[in-house]
């Protein structure tokens, strides 16, 4: 009987335990929309909490509308506070770092989940050691095992991929684009308003600037990416690459040597030392393919290479090849794919 | 003002990765080691801006996380034209430790902005830069493309979606810096080398940290299948089968 009173009591706790734990997804905004990567974000958060049998709070900092809060909900935001305040529209990663973990805390929150971007770069670490909480970055699928909590990540900037053990009570990750994909799971959403009172010591950050390409394809969202390299011959043959990526919607990136001669910026870069990205599709035109590259473009779903040598490595690593001169092979393709439209 | 980089020890970006004991440890055998590639560009922006007179920058000085085989590297470092250098003497294997042994150092040690490359090219971990601007309860700032010093603030370009922000802020600070940050890395000079061998590199004992994370195992990435080769004459063949065979299109 009391051995039966105690066992009960314990899977009450431990009940109670669960429902008091949660995982935390940030949801970043920039300029008041989600991206992409904030829907997967939801759908990935809300399958590891299903998965740890607990629930899941969305955390949204600066000013966003109701209606944009509420698309969460297609991807399974049952739950979303919302931080509106406009003093917090510009990412200072020690404030947001600051009411995140507020949140957590509040909340009960053992793990937090951020897209691996510009601003997950910048939050998580500071979450990492505000909650002593290990972290893993760019994470490429659900965890592989919930205790120990393990989860699977690329290392050697895209050469091996590695499995970390997070021991801490608290994780943090953040999780890599194009890693989970979107799983639709429509439910009603409830929002919460919540303010924080920060030292406005925090606010050190002065944004006197801002520059933005408007009527380009942003790089590292992109579905579908026209990359070109020394093959070109001059900076001046860019328009061949310029209409293929019109046609197609798609961004301009460039290599390593492309960008080291100042043919193209430097933010068009990809590779390890650059932008690593995971666009579905991808074209190598006049790019020999070295390591370094493709450590920056290996994620991408599909590969297509155009290069004169047949020998060149980056048919090793290509789903499709053309031997040819881009200048040749790159007009044909844009008259191909606009005719096929 | 004083400036402290980063630097972590990387394999040289050509090597081909292998790992030993059951896929459980990096295989080091013939590797070349470098600077990791964005803390030697950091390093390179931090010598320019101290180089420049319109800046009062005294010193530049770089710091690590790691064994005494790694003193080549820091060496390098020297060469290249930091003042000083230091190694923490302990194992890297988590960022927190990582980033709390350097903010121990910085306690004591005050510098006013901190370099750290956004990542390191071998376990990709993104995080100690900012971790330890946070330690230290600093400003940060993240995907730094370009520095500069106007009197005692700091001009900083960082990169947001689809292009970029120009920021000022104060010192003590952290900036976690990316491609762009300087034009191409500096290559040692003779004289450097010869230079480097008489600077300071003070190697100091670790303190107590927690670990948080461990690497447990690696795997190689799958073999891709075969290229299909497509006839040059026949482009319309590749958009068919973007769209039937791969769907990307």
């Amino acid at each position: 009987m009391i051995v039966n009173l105690v066992s009960f009591l314990r899977s009450i706790i431990s009940y109670l335990k669960e429902k008091l734990m949660s995982v935390i997804a940030f949801a970043k905004n920039w300029n008041g929309k989600f991206k992409n990567s904030t829907y997967e974000l939801v759908s990935y958060t809300k399958n590891l909490a299903s998965q740890l049998n607990t629930q899941l709070i969305v955390v949204s900092i600066g000013e966003v509308k109701e209606e944009e809060l509420k698309s969460l909900g297609k991807y399974g935001a049952e739950r979303i506070i919302s931080v509106n305040d406009s003093q917090m529209n510009t990412l200072t990663s020690r404030v947001y770092a600051q009411v995140i973990s507020e949140l957590a805390e509040k909340e009960g929150a053992d793990t937090i989940v951020m897209s691996d971007n510009e601003s997950g770069k910048a939050i998580a670490p500071r979450i990492s050691v505000k909650m002593k909480a290990g972290m893993a970055s760019a994470v490429l699928e659900l965890p592989i095992s919930m205790n120990p909590f393990v989860v699977k990540k690329g290392a050697f900037s895209g050469k091996a991929l590695e499995y970390v053990q997070i021991d801490s009570p608290v994780k943090v990750i953040t999780i890599a684009k194009n890693c989970f994909g979107f799983i639709e799971d429509q439910v009603d959403v409830s929002i919460e308003e919540f303010s924080s009172h920060l030292d406005a010591a925090l606010f050190k950050i002065q944004v006197l600037e801002e520059e933005k390409q408007t009527n380009k394809v942003n790089l590292a969202d992109a579905d579908i990416v026209v990359s070109a390299g020394r093959g070109m011959r001059s900076p001046d043959n860019w328009g061949v690459v310029e209409e293929l990526a019109d046609v197609l919607g798609a961004a301009t990136a460039c290599s390593r040597p492309v960008s080291d001669e100042g043919w193209r910026g430097h933010e068009e870069h990809v590779g390890q030392t650059g932008k690593v990205i995971a666009p579905n599709l991808y074209f190598a035109a006049g790019i020999s393919g070295a390591i370094q590259h493709v450590a920056g473009i290996s994620r991408s779903k599909c590969i297509v290479a155009i290069n004169t040598d047949p020998e060149a490595p980056i048919f090793g690593v290509a789903d499709y090849g053309i031997i040819g001169d881009v200048m040749e092979v790159l007009p044909k393709l844009t008259e191909a794919v606009r005719n096929s439209k | 003002m004083k400036i402290l980089v980063c630097i972590s020890n990387v394999p040289d970006t050509t090597t081909k990765v292998k790992f030993k004991e059951d896929n459980t440890l990096f295989d080091d055998s013939g590797v070349q080691w470098i600077i990791n590639p964005w803390d030697e560009l950091a390093l390179t922006r931090a010598l320019e801006l101290k180089e420049d007179a319109g800046n009062s920058v005294d010193e530049v000085c770089v710091i690590h996380v790691g064994g005494a085989q790694t003193d080549a590297t820091l060496r390098k470092a020297l060469a290249i034209g930091a003042d000083k250098a230091f190694r923490i003497d302990a194992c890297a294997a988590d960022a927190y430790y990582v980033a709390g042994q350097i903010a121990s150092y910085l306690k004591e040690n005050p510098f006013d902005i901190v370099f750290s490359g956004i990542e390191s090219s071998d376990y990709n971990g993104s995080s100690v830069g900012a971790m330890i601007a946070e330690f230290m309860d600093y400003s940060g700032v993240s995907s730094v493309t370009s520095v500069n010093l106007d009197g005692d603030d700091v001009i900083l370009y960082r990169a947001i979606p689809g292009g970029k922000q120009k920021i000022k802020t104060g010192v003590p600070l952290v900036a976690v810096v990316q491609k762009g940050i300087a034009k191409e890395p500096r290559i040692p000079a003779m004289r450097g080398i010869m230079m480097a061998r008489k600077k300071p590199l003070e190697v100091i004992a670790a303190t107590e940290m927690e670990m948080l994370t461990k690497s447990i195992k690696f795997e190689l990435p799958k073999a891709k299948g075969a290229c299909k080769m497509i006839d040059l004459e026949n482009v319309e063949e590749l958009v068919k089968l973007l769209k039937n065979e791969a769907k990307v299109l």
